[in-house]
């Protein structure tokens, strides 16, 4: 097997170069705020820019034809080590580190809109060492699911999330945050004790628990046990991404959330379901995601006109931005179960771009509600005379998020919708029905802008200062990606076209 | 042949037990510090000695030193050497017989010493009274509070009654086989291919026997107000240690010469391993005292232990294994806290807590440690110790039980998570220090060390583990 290692193991540092953090945080004192802040600014700006050298040298070695071959299900990967480091030899459990085009991508996504949040973090008051010590540990986490390649290795990132997401949303958030941060954690636990039993079974029927060699050996899963076992995994990620039903958590947790944990949520961990399912459920179990295309598709439909209507309900802003969530992760769910390049790749393009996307309308939505202490839409009005430039960049968010031609949303939505149309696997009418919300998010979106930011000015809000220069420093980046996407997807397709054409030849065979 | 030096361990510890008694008798002054730290010290000794013991079969093949042998051995002065450091502060502050304390704790070990070796029905049994009888006195040891004088006497009742009907099953099966050593059993049951009567009937009074021991459901009765009546630190010991003793028994009678019958008893064995999920899961929800939301749970964590046992393979060996010294740290650890809490302000209550972690971060953290390992959540041992269970019963095609483990520990997650919210997320008016002291302190943070050590490094004890499944399953 022919694969890229490289320099050095980039992946590990850039997974625990965050732990490191927080010693460093742990031995600072507890009153030198500032300290506190700029060292996990420090701690996290270093695997942004790890993370840029993994997409460099990702794209460099696409060059020398070394990565991509279609038969060998292991190409399109560089790995931290050339073998993998033995870690439970017993049981064939390996510290195995790697990325391919999925992971790329969402390691870089991480990276930034973790730097992002920290920024935004700067906002908080309260103590404020505990609060960076646990959300470097959660940035450990997320830069794990996406780097692991070892099941055990994978679970083990994936549940450490649960308890820093649990304590930030618990001890900042807001009035029902102990609510909030519990349901959020029985609920994704609930779905990863499911995934627990799906890997054991997969242990037992191979003996391995690397998932490059699981994927490889998928010929000898049978068809029943093919079918259970993706159910399994399915609640897992499920939950995660979320699917309707399983979404209830969502609006919970990202109202009671500050306003970083809500980037964060947004942004990767509604990814992390979407990544499993792409990682995992299909191409290790490709006769299931065959069996299974018309109901995901139809929970991907449910979920974007029932996020819609339900978003165009809402009175309070930070709630219609999380309902659209739900909305906008259906895309990704209906451009997945069309199992062509197109929709595989749109729904990589609408994990990317709704992450980047939605992580702004948090921080914008975080900084009118610190200035105004509500977050009702109808207590505000006419908010664009008082403040332009916020005015400007929330607009040019909203409109990237209902699909705007020449902003990455509608790049994604599009995709989606060629690809999904392309389908043998389900009707034409779903993704008919489909389109149509793409109206309703055009509703809902101009709506809430009309009525915050344009007509009569609200004079209660005389006292409203500008978004200041840390603000537009945090949404800046954001900014660029949305709109160099929207302009010039080719700059994220490079990244994923191979590794989304062998996944698409992987499940059909 | 008689092969004295097999027990070396056990006789040392007993015969350090007996010097205890004695420096007691001639020691003047209150403090009884020095004996905690002197039986602690014996201890250690004890588990170099252990581990340094022969291999093999003594007293004309009633007792037999191997790898699972040894390996519940540590387990069990683990357990001690971690009471005793919860135990220093407290005993000088609640008790009055406080040599005699240390000395019992010690007997209570030898016995579970012998236990784990026995090969034999009447050696078990001897052995396993030898490792009751103490903890009978132990728990009532706070002679003026009514509660554990209670405690004391339930437990010496119930504990009565189903030693007693562990000894109707045992002549049961001497009945039927005509031996009471465990390999001549084995070779017996192979030839009686068909259940009899007999067997089930006995098969069912072992299981109930051993089911009042390791307090799982229904025979779980007795150990919710032996547990908050009790002195903490015994509470402790009796969560963990006494359990394991009545695990360390259980599997070697039927793993080894009743896993033929294995067929016959995984129904009750299942039913009552979802018994005990199911109900001191959902009970613990309901407590609001630490010792109590502690003792409904051990009865829950000894229902997982019961699914892998009942896959009867050697996953389910390994899985115990590791699960048990996860439970070991990871509980007693939380004891601690709680013990060290009630030394200060004299208070068992959950609610209590609040603002923990302003008094005491450290502990605040360490608490969160313990607790998720209880639930199973990695990077602690008691992840490591739980996919283990799980993975037996998987292995065993358990699958309908297994669903139900892991939703209980869904469950398990909203009262253990509870005290970490009260800990963390509540505030209080009198947010002054609390200190816990340098025994406390050592034991608590050994205990956090090793239950993030087992998960992070889990090959040595893997391989401990998988060296104690030889016993029984030779080629795994």
């Amino acid at each position: 097997m022919e694969s890229i290692t490289l320099n050095f193991p980039v992946l590990t540092y850039i997974t625990f170069f965050p732990l490191i953090g927080i010693i460093a945080i742990l031995l600072l004192k507890k009153e030198s705020v500032g300290a506190i802040r700029w060292t996990a600014a420090f701690f996290s700006f270093v695997p942004l820019v790890l993370s840029i050298y993994l997409v460099w040298f990702y794209l460099s070695s696409m060059g020398t034809g070394l990565l991509f071959d279609i038969n060998n299900q292991t190409a399109g990967f560089v790995f931290d080590f050339e073998n993998p480091l033995v870690w439970f030899p017993q049981v064939n459990i390996f510290y195995h580190m790697g990325a391919d085009g999925l992971s790329v991508p969402m390691i870089f996504l991480t990276g930034l809109l973790s730097f992002v949040s920290i920024f935004v973090s700067f906002s908080i008051k309260d103590r404020v060492k505990e609060y960076f010590a646990w959300f470097l540990l959660l940035e450990v986490g997320m830069f794990g699911v996406f780097s692991a390649l070892d099941f055990f290795l994978f679970y083990i990132f994936w549940e450490i999330m649960l308890v820093p997401m649990y304590f930030l949303i618990g001890v900042w958030g807001g009035p029902r945050r102990e609510y909030a941060a519990i349901k959020f954690f029985l609920y994704t636990l609930f779905g990863s004790v499911f995934m627990l039993i799906g890997i054991l079974a997969l242990y037992f029927t191979t003996g391995t628990l690397d998932m490059l060699e699981l994927i490889r050996q998928n010929a000898i899963y049978s068809h029943l046990f093919q079918m259970w076992v993706f159910a399994g995994f399915f609640i897992a990620f499920a939950i995660k991404v979320p699917v309707w039903p399983f979404h209830t958590w969502l609006p919970d947790a990202h109202v009671e959330a500050p306003t970083a944990v809500s980037v964060i949520l947004a942004g990767i961990l509604l990814k992390m379901g979407t990544y499993g399912i792409l990682r995992v459920s299909f191409p290790m179990f490709p006769e299931a995601t065959k069996a299974y295309t018309v109901p995901i598709a139809i929970l991907g439909l449910i979920g974007i006109i029932y996020g819609a209507l339900v978003s165009m309900a809402q009175k309070d802003l930070k709630k219609l931005v999380a309902y659209s969530s739900v909305s906008h992760m259906g895309y990704c769910m209906l451009g997945m179960a069309a199992i062509t390049t197109v929709g595989v790749s749109g729904c990589l393009f609408q994990m990317f771009s709704h992450g980047v996307i939605t992580g702004a309308l948090f921080i914008l939505v975080g900084v009118i509600y610190e200035r105004a202490h509500t977050r009702e839409i109808a207590a505000f009005g006419g908010l664009g005379v008082k403040l332009p430039v916020f005015t400007g960049i929330f607009v040019l968010f909203g409109m990237a998020s209902l699909g705007l031609p020449g902003m990455s949303g509608f790049v994604s939505e599009f995709m989606v919708f060629v690809g999904s149309y392309q389908t043998v696997f389900f009707g034409k009418w779903i993704v008919i029905i489909a389109v149509l919300g793409v109206v309703l998010t055009a509703g809902y979106i101009l709506r809430m802008i009309q009525r915050m930011f344009l007509g009569q000015f609200n004079t209660k809000w005389e006292g409203l200062t500008e978004i200041n220069g840390r603000e537009i420093f945090t949404v800046a980046p954001l900014a660029i990606l949305t709109v160099l996407i929207g302009v010039y997807p080719k700059v994220l397709n490079v990244f994923l076209k191979d590794t989304v054409d062998n996944l698409v030849k992987l499940i059909l065979g | 042949m008689i092969n004295l030096s097999l027990i070396i361990p056990q006789v040392f510890l007993f015969g350090w037990a007996g010097l205890i008694l004695i420096i007691d008798f001639f020691k003047k002054g209150e403090s009884r510090k020095g004996l905690g730290y002197f039986a602690l010290l014996g201890l250690a000794i004890t588990a170099v000695l252990t581990v340094a013991a022969d291999y093999g079969n003594g007293f004309f093949g009633t007792y037999v030193s191997d790898d699972y042998g040894k390996l519940f051995n540590i387990i069990f002065i683990l357990s001690a050497m971690l009471t005793i450091l919860a135990s220093v502060d407290f005993a000088e502050i609640r008790l009055k017989h406080k040599g005699e304390y240390y000395g019992l704790l010690l007997f209570a070990v030898v016995g579970m010493m012998f236990l784990s070796g026995a090969n034999e029905l009447i050696t078990l049994y001897v052995s396993l009274e030898l490792a009751t009888i103490p903890l009978y006195v132990l728990a009532a040891f706070l002679k003026k509070d009514l509660k554990s004088t209670e405690a004391g006497l339930k437990y010496v009742i119930i504990g009565g009654a189903s030693s007693a009907i562990l000894l109707f099953g045992i002549s049961l099966l001497y009945g039927l086989s005509g031996t009471t050593f465990l390999a001549d059993i084995q070779s017996w049951n192979l030839t009686a291919a068909k259940l009899n009567l007999g067997l089930a009937l006995s098969l069912v009074l072992f299981i109930a026997g051993f089911g009042f021991k390791l307090a799982a459901a229904p025979f779980h009765m007795w150990a919710p107000d032996v547990y908050e009546g009790a002195p903490t630190p015994v509470t402790a010991f009796l969560s963990v240690a006494s359990k394991a003793a009545g695990l360390v028994a259980f599997v070697r009678i039927f793993f080894s010469p009743l896993l033929i019958a294995q067929t016959d008893w995984v129904l009750i064995l299942e039913i009552v391993a979802v018994l005990a999920m199911v109900i001191g899961n959902f009970v613990a929800l309901l407590q609001s005292n630490i010792k109590r939301m502690l003792a409904y749970s051990s009865i829950a964590q000894v229902g997982y232990v019961l699914v892998a046992l009942c896959a009867g393979n050697g996953y389910s060996i390994i899985g115990m294994m590791i699960f048990l010294m996860a439970y070991v740290f990871a509980n007693i650890g939380a004891f601690m806290i709680a013990i060290g809490y009630s030394n200060m302000t004299g208070s068992d209550e959950i609610s209590d807590y609040a603002g923990m972690i302003r008094r005491n971060p450290l502990a605040t953290v360490m608490m969160t440690i313990f607790m998720l390992s209880l639930v199973g959540i990695p990077p602690t041992a008691g992840f490591l110790g739980k996919y283990w269970l799980f993975a037996a019963a998987v292995k065993g095609h358990l699958y309908w039980l297994v669903v139900v483990a892991v939703l209980m520990s869904v469950v398990s997650l909203f009262y253990y998570i509870n005290v970490v919210r009260i800990m963390v997320f509540q505030r209080r008016e009198d947010e002054s220090k609390l200190y816990y002291g340098p025994a406390l302190g050592l034991g608590v943070t050994i205990s956090g060390v090793m239950v993030i050590l087992i998960c992070v490094l889990p090959a040595t004890f893997f391989e401990w583990a998988s060296r104690a499944v030889k016993a029984f399953f030779p080629e795994l």
